[in-house]
């Protein structure tokens, strides 16, 4: 455990990309956490007496169009994509691990028939698909945490196929089936770890591509409801407003941007670890 | 007569698949070994020597049980023989420490449990075997040596004393004077528990050191089998002949 510390304390020091990932990252939990605990107002109370004010003490990110204030709302929405972007990721990693370390290592006839699946859904752009899912089982931030999981499935199944069948061959795996090691326990306590750091950086590409998909798919109407928030969503209410309140519009895209840009940068890091 | 033979091979044959398969094609089988036949007594060390390509590993793989895909007969004495592979960069799980490596032959072990600190145990005996020190056990394989890392393959093998273990050019990787120090190890080994080995090598002045009989191969089959001395004495097959020479010997 020690070693851990002090390899992310030398990391912090010397790899630029994983100090800002980690500042940024961070950032954005705080306004998340704090979210949780408190907020300036309620993210859905409406105040007539000031709509579509600029940014000042009292609105630190000024108001939107029905007098509610954008840092409250922010931070609730910023919760809501978190959390849609992270069970999107979820999803997607342990089924698409399963598939493909499964697929990978017997290979075979299932190998095929499940590639195959896996290159039709591959075909599909994830938003497209995405819509379908939400069109089946109706509007929702759940349903399109469920259809962005499903969507991101085959791209880490894929990943993972690959690494497992480049280990698979490996004379370390060859070695522990002579010892009597089974398949299962191959699979997912000699292999596994071995990939963890192709997985890691998957993993936050996944995170960046999940917060920008559900922006997008926010955007165009599906996700979470009105009154209730999430960034897609307030980018789209306050695009008719871009111009009289330029800070509608400014404040949640800049959190989307900080968010993705914290978690690249996050695996830029990683991938560069020293 | 048959009670002290390890190990015998009669007529076997062993297919490779294919690689390069196409979508509709049949599998074509390439065949690696033909009618190799062969016995081995125990406690004694057999050499297999013979140029690259010529089915040595392909042997080893076979009376291990990787490769499942053969005809013809295997007879053990003893079940679940070990290995010890070629390269010791590669046959070390990089993403486990060493002691977590020793012990998981223990952990898989069905034919009895071992608890935590019988398997420290013998962890510890057999790091005082292989002659490395106890403070290896915390470390990942890329932070040991070439022929640290071998040691640890050698006695990963051990863990459960095995009664017959298959080196297949186990210091070939290695610099000459590592090479030494585990071909001692090995010889070690095989003096005190009586161990039977394999020795694959293909360096015919290090099998003469080692073995007791040697089976020399070529293209997949056996050109000539019989107690090391006799066969470096007077070498019957003409290829015999032409690697004794190469190696200098004759």
């Amino acid at each position: 455990m020690n070693s851990y510390k002090k390899a992310i304390h030398k990391n912090f020091k010397e790899n630029t990309f994983f100090r800002w990932g980690c500042i940024i990252t961070v950032l954005i939990l705080l306004l998340v956490v704090v979210g949780l605990f408190w907020m300036p107002y309620e993210p859905t109370a409406m105040n007539a007496a000031e709509k579509l004010k600029g940014i000042s003490l009292r609105h630190p990110m000024g108001t939107d169009n029905m007098g509610r204030d954008v840092l409250s709302r922010v931070m609730y929405g910023s919760r809501i994509t978190l959390l849609i972007a992270a069970g999107t990721v979820a999803i997607g990693t342990v089924a698409g691990t399963i598939i493909g370390a499964l697929t990978g290592y017997f290979g075979g006839m299932l190998d095929e028939i499940i590639m195959r699946i896996i290159d039709a859904l591959f075909a599909f752009p994830s938003i497209l698909l995405a819509l379908v899912i939400v069109s089946i089982f109706g509007i929702g931030w759940i349903q399109l945490l469920l259809a962005l999981g499903i969507a991101f499935v085959p791209s880490f199944a894929r990943i993972v196929r690959g690494e497992v069948l480049r280990c698979r061959n490996m004379d370390y795996v060859e070695n522990a089936r002579l010892q009597g090691v089974s398949d299962f326990r191959m699979i997912f306590v000699h292999i596994l770890p071995n990939i963890r750091g192709v997985l890691m950086s998957s993993i936050l590409i996944g995170f960046n591509n999940a917060v920008l998909a559900e922006a997008g798919l926010s955007y165009l109407g599906i996700g979470s409801q009105p009154p209730y928030a999430s960034l897609g969503k307030m980018l789209s209410d306050a695009q008719q407003y871009m111009f009289g309140n330029p800070s509608y519009v400014l404040c949640p895209g800049i959190v989307i941007v900080l968010m993705v840009l914290g978690f690249s940068f996050l695996g830029e890091g990683i991938s560069r670890w020293k | 007569m048959s009670e002290d033979i390890c190990l015998r091979a009669s007529n076997l044959s062993v297919f490779y698949k294919n690689r390069k398969r196409k979508l509709f094609s049949k599998n074509k089988k390439i065949q690696a070994l033909f009618d190799v036949s062969f016995e081995m007594k125990d406690g004694e060390v057999l050499a297999i020597a013979g140029e690259s390509g010529s089915g040595k590993s392909t042997l080893a793989r076979t009376i291990v049980g990787i490769n499942k895909d053969y005809t013809g007969e295997i007879y053990q004495k003893y079940d679940r023989p070990q290995m010890v592979f070629q390269d010791p960069y590669s046959s070390l799980n990089p993403a486990k420490k060493i002691g977590w490596l020793l012990k998981e032959p223990l952990r898989v072990d069905r034919s009895c449990k071992w608890s935590e600190a019988e398997a420290q145990k013998r962890v510890e005996e057999i790091m005082e075997e292989i002659e490395l020190p106890l403070a290896i056990l915390d470390r990942y394989p890329s932070q040991l040596s070439g022929g640290q890392r071998q040691r640890v393959c050698i006695g990963i093998a051990l863990m459960r004393s095995p009664k017959l273990l298959i080196a297949d050019e186990p210091v070939s990787a290695l610099d000459v004077t590592i090479q030494a120090q585990i071909l001692e190890l090995i010889d070690n080994l095989h003096r005190k528990h009586g161990i039977s080995i394999i020795f694959i090598s293909h360096d015919l002045r290090v099998v003469y050191k080692v073995s007791d009989h040697v089976l020399i191969m070529k293209n997949g089959r056996v050109e000539e089998y019989g107690s090391t001395r006799q066969v470096y004495r007077e070498p019957q097959a003409e290829y015999t002949k032409q690697l004794l020479k190469a190696a200098g010997i004759k």
